[in-house]
């Protein structure tokens, strides 16, 4: 079999970041290739160099595909040869219809006036050829995702695909809407599409899969042919993870003290979609000086288990119980989650975390107004002092606490999210995802930080898809999947591959 | 590091710096003047003369009355295209309540204020808990509050009112000290008023100082409160030399105070910027953004009501075409004021100057005979320049 496509030695360097280097993958003709890897390995990245969203010229290496070179400018060039991504987040209008959605950008039309009948006539074809049996003109809004997701393949198989590249298209599915999805990638294969999938689902990965490329780091770690060799999983999770972890995390000494929080029998719905069940008979408990993380992959309910516990701010039909000290304590609502002693610093700081247009001051004493304001009249000079305090505290690298916080660093903006909880006077922090984003000496003072509240007694929660980062930080890893916890691991049991291995097996 | 120092580039340029940084403020000052000035030249003269300032003042009371509860809803990221209706809907109540009633005004006017609270909450109830956007709401609001309106006064003009109840607008505070004219309660509240700006001004400063909290430059300091001081001085000489401090005046003065305290000053009104800058955020820091959403309606409710009855006393009869439009004039006025359309950003006083500065000019546009087709033109056209000029000096900065 020859090769459709060749990435030769492709590296590609953001501001500061390393996002690919040196990434060789050869894809067969007609066959399935898998690409796995961690969060953040570099497999979007791979693929988004593919597909033309960063220009030929904007990395370096050489893309052959068809026994050519090929330079694509933008997404219209590469799907003009036949190679069509199909993103995690569906890119489907919800409010048109199958038809409208299949041939958006290419709709079938003569000067202008579209033609409904050969709309209607091809999308049924397409639709037969996916095995969806919808109307065509049924809206988006209306059927599944596992559906939608079918959409979006006839989508593809409208612009005459040649590779087909899934961004885990399973992850939002049922178990019955995977398998289907996954036969019809077999059915493809057939007919001679060659696709490539990117899955963290190994069980998934084994059943389909001709090859198996693995990204570790930005580079590629190997290559496995399932025709020829025995691909196990132990094989890739080893793969995956493993990579030196000394020094990057300030030592920390373990001080579990007296029981602090717990939560028991967490149910969780989805704030729209009625029937779907977020979080299942989730129990978890936090002890004083206690650092516990959430380790699990996106989507696996995380930020939804915090925020539905600091006051029911995600989700619906929220049943089970809180207990602070051991006391039943109440958290219907946010302010009396606080009042409760509970803080969630959000995974995503600029929308819900920071008001961007208001100063570090402001910002930082904004969920405890209460303490620097008597009979509801602040009083700013107290204010300022609160501020500093906090700028010197968490050093906060700005000229004055006046400033905006839209004007600081990531790293910054993080201290500023902490500094406002820490003022709030909690006992037990939620940190989600707390150094996404921001640069490597900014994250180990955040480190130190959660380090200097677990040895003033706090208990700190921490969500993190980093498992390097709850590895080196934790003193009990929980590992959730699908909404539920499936794995309760202390810092001596714990290691990356027991961690996939408990999400990965189900 | 990508931090931003501004403030350390304004230290470097000194006093042009501060001056960039805060063109806003003050270019919203400078702008009235210059206006004023303008009109006051081509004019000649009329426009500060005593008479005609008190005019302005009896005219515009009404606008900037609103205007405070609009920056508060805007502020807060919504807006109220109802107000002009509600306004007159209020005048009309009170007109059918002491005309054809024969209620007494001490009963009318809190009677007329509730009404107004009972809007504002019926706005705010679909805005705050079902999430309908304001514009529609309020849209709704401003179809069924002229409608009935005139079913009120079933099409009718009714009036005239009793004297007490032409005192809220007409009516001027007597002269405690007895001299009659020139006005002794008016060039004494004139001082007191001008003293007490300066004194605040110090002390906030002296505050500052202590925290080391960097405030405006000295020479900016004394330049701004000698002109606000002798402004304050000028327009109270001249309404002195009338008929003294007209009654409106000092309850929109009272207000703007009141409106500008719980703004700047209080809990809730940060809560308020807040719940504008980013309602998500704001929410997840324990604040209760619905309620907070429905109280600014309630607040506007009454307001518009306030100034439905002060309408409604200077023109002694309510008309189902008062506060026709009224509300484009409201919104303009906190938009040149310098709030943002996206909420969270704008100031009680600059709403007020925003007002005023409508009023000016159309006081002086009329007084220069320039037809209503024009005036709307020149204003519309202001509108839009002055928002340009936010937006460009942002950019600029950003």
């Amino acid at each position: 079999m020859s090769a459709l496509l060749e990435m030769r030695a492709i590296t590609k360097t953001f501001p500061g970041v390393k996002a690919l280097d040196n990434v060789n993958l050869t894809v067969k003709e007609g066959e399935i290739h898998a690409l796995v890897g961690e969060n953040g390995a570099g497999k979007s990245t791979l693929m988004k160099v593919l597909s033309g969203v960063y220009p030929a010229g904007s990395y370096d290496g050489e893309i052959h595909y068809d026994g050519a070179l090929a330079q694509f400018g933008g997404i219209a060039d590469s799907e003009k040869r036949g190679i069509i991504i199909i993103h995690q987040e569906l890119a489907l209008v919800p409010l048109l219809s199958i038809a409208e959605n299949i041939f958006l950008g290419n709709e079938q039309a003569a000067s202008g006036i579209i033609n409904w009948r050969e709309t209607f006539l091809r999308t049924e074809d397409l639709l037969k050829k996916v095995g969806l049996s919808e109307a065509p003109t049924t809206l988006i809004d209306s059927i599944g995702v596992g559906k939608q997701q079918l959409v979006e393949i006839a989508k593809a198989l409208s612009k005459d695909v040649r590779l087909l590249i899934l961004d885990e298209p399973t992850a939002a599915l049922s178990e019955s809407d995977s398998q289907a999805l996954l036969d019809l990638m077999l059915e493809l294969k057939a007919q001679g599409v060659t696709s490539i999938i990117i899955s963290h689902k190994l069980n998934e990965v084994r059943r389909v899969a001709d090859t198996v490329t693995v990204i570790r780091d930005g580079g590629t770690v190997s290559t496995m042919d399932a025709r020829t060799e025995d691909i196990t999983e132990d094989r890739i999770v080893r793969d995956m993870v493993g990579r030196d972890m000394a020094h990057r995390y300030p030592a920390r000494t373990r001080r579990a003290g007296d029981m602090l929080m717990q939560v028991s029998d967490w149910n969780v719905w989805h704030p729209e979609h009625q029937d779907r069940q977020m979080i299942r008979d989730v129990n978890l408990d936090v002890r004083a000086g206690e650092v516990v993380g959430i380790a699990g992959l996106m989507g696996a309910g995380r930020t939804e288990l915090a925020m539905s516990v600091f006051g029911r701010a995600y989700g619906r039909n929220i049943s089970g119980e809180v207990r602070m000290h051991g006391k039943p304590a109440d958290v219907s609502t946010i302010d009396r989650a606080i009042a409760a002693g509970l803080a969630y610093v959000t995974e995503d700081r600029k929308s819900l975390g920071l008001i961007l247009e208001e100063t570090i001051q402001r910002n930082i004493t904004l969920a405890n107004l209460r303490d620097v304001s008597a009979h509801g009249v602040i009083n700013e000079a107290e204010e300022s002092k609160v501020a500093e305090t906090y700028r010197g505290a968490m050093n906060i690298r700005t000229p004055s606490v006046f400033q905006k916080v839209m004007n600081l660093s990531g790293g910054n903006q993080q201290k500023v999210v902490l500094s406002k909880w820490l003022f709030a006077g909690p006992e037990v922090l939620i940190l989600d995802e707390p150094t996404r984003g921001i640069d490597v000496g900014a994250k180990f003072e955040i480190y130190n930080i959660i380090n200097d509240l677990s040895a003033q007694g706090k208990g700190v929660i921490m969500i993190s898809s980093e498992m390097p980062e709850l590895l080196g930080m934790c003193d009990r890893i929980y590992v959730m999947n699908e909404g539920a916890l499936v794995g309760e691991l202390t810092a001596e049991e714990a290691s990356q591959e027991r961690i996939m291995s408990l999400i990965v097996t189900e | 590091m990508e931090l931003s120092d501004t403030s350390n580039r304004d230290a470097a340029n000194g006093l042009g710096g501060y001056l960039l940084k805060h063109l806003r403020e003050y270019g919203l000052l400078l702008a009235l003047i210059a206006i004023m000035a303008f009109f006051q030249v081509v004019t000649d003269g009329t426009l500060l003369k005593a008479v005609n300032i008190t005019n302005l003042f009896l005219q515009n009371s009404y606008i900037i009355i609103m205007a405070l509860g609009m920056l508060v809803v805007i502020v807060a990221g919504h807006i109220d295209l109802s107000v002009g209706s509600v306004m007159g809907f209020v005048g009309a109540l009170a007109a059918v309540m002491i005309v054809e009633w024969s209620l007494p005004v001490g009963l009318t006017i809190p009677a007329c204020l509730i009404m107004g609270i009972l809007i504002g909450a019926w706005h705010g109830y679909w805005v705050a808990y079902w999430k309908i956007p304001s514009f529609i709401v309020t849209l709704s609001g401003m179809l069924v509050f002229r409608g009935l309106s005139l079913w009120l006064l079933e099409g009718q003009s009714v009036g005239p009112f009793p004297k007490s109840f032409q005192l809220l607008s007409t009516g001027f505070i007597p002269d405690v000290f007895g001299i009659g004219r020139p006005n002794g309660t008016a060039l004494a509240a004139g001082a007191i008023a001008a003293i007490l700006i300066v004194w605040l001004g110090l002390k906030a400063r002296a505050r500052n100082a202590k925290y080391g909290i960097e405030g405006e430059p000295m020479p900016f300091f004394v330049i701004r409160n000698a002109i606000v001081a002798g402004a304050l001085l000028f327009v109270c000489y001249k309404l002195a030399a009338f008929r003294g401090l007209p009654n409106v005046l000092v309850s929109m003065v009272v207000l703007t105070v009141i409106y500008a305290f719980i703004t700047e000053n209080t809990t809730l009104g940060r809560r308020i910027y807040a719940l504008g800058g980013n309602e998500k955020a704001a929410k997840l820091s324990g604040i209760k953004t619905e309620r907070l959403t429905f109280l600014a309606f309630v607040n506007m409710g009454m307001l518009a009501a306030l100034a439905g009855l002060i309408f409604a006393a200077r023109l002694n009869t309510a008309t189902p075409k008062a506060g026709f439009a009224v509300e484009l004039d409201v919104i303009a006025a906190v938009f040149i004021g310098g709030a943002s359309m996206s909420g969270g950003v704008g100031k009680i006083v600059g709403a007020v100057v925003g007002a005023f500065i409508m009023g000016v000019m159309n006081n002086g546009m009329s007084i220069m005979g320039i037809g209503i087709d024009y005036q709307q033109v020149i204003k519309g056209l202001v509108l839009l320049a002055a928002v340009f000029f936010d937006v460009y000096n942002k950019s600029k900065q950003g």
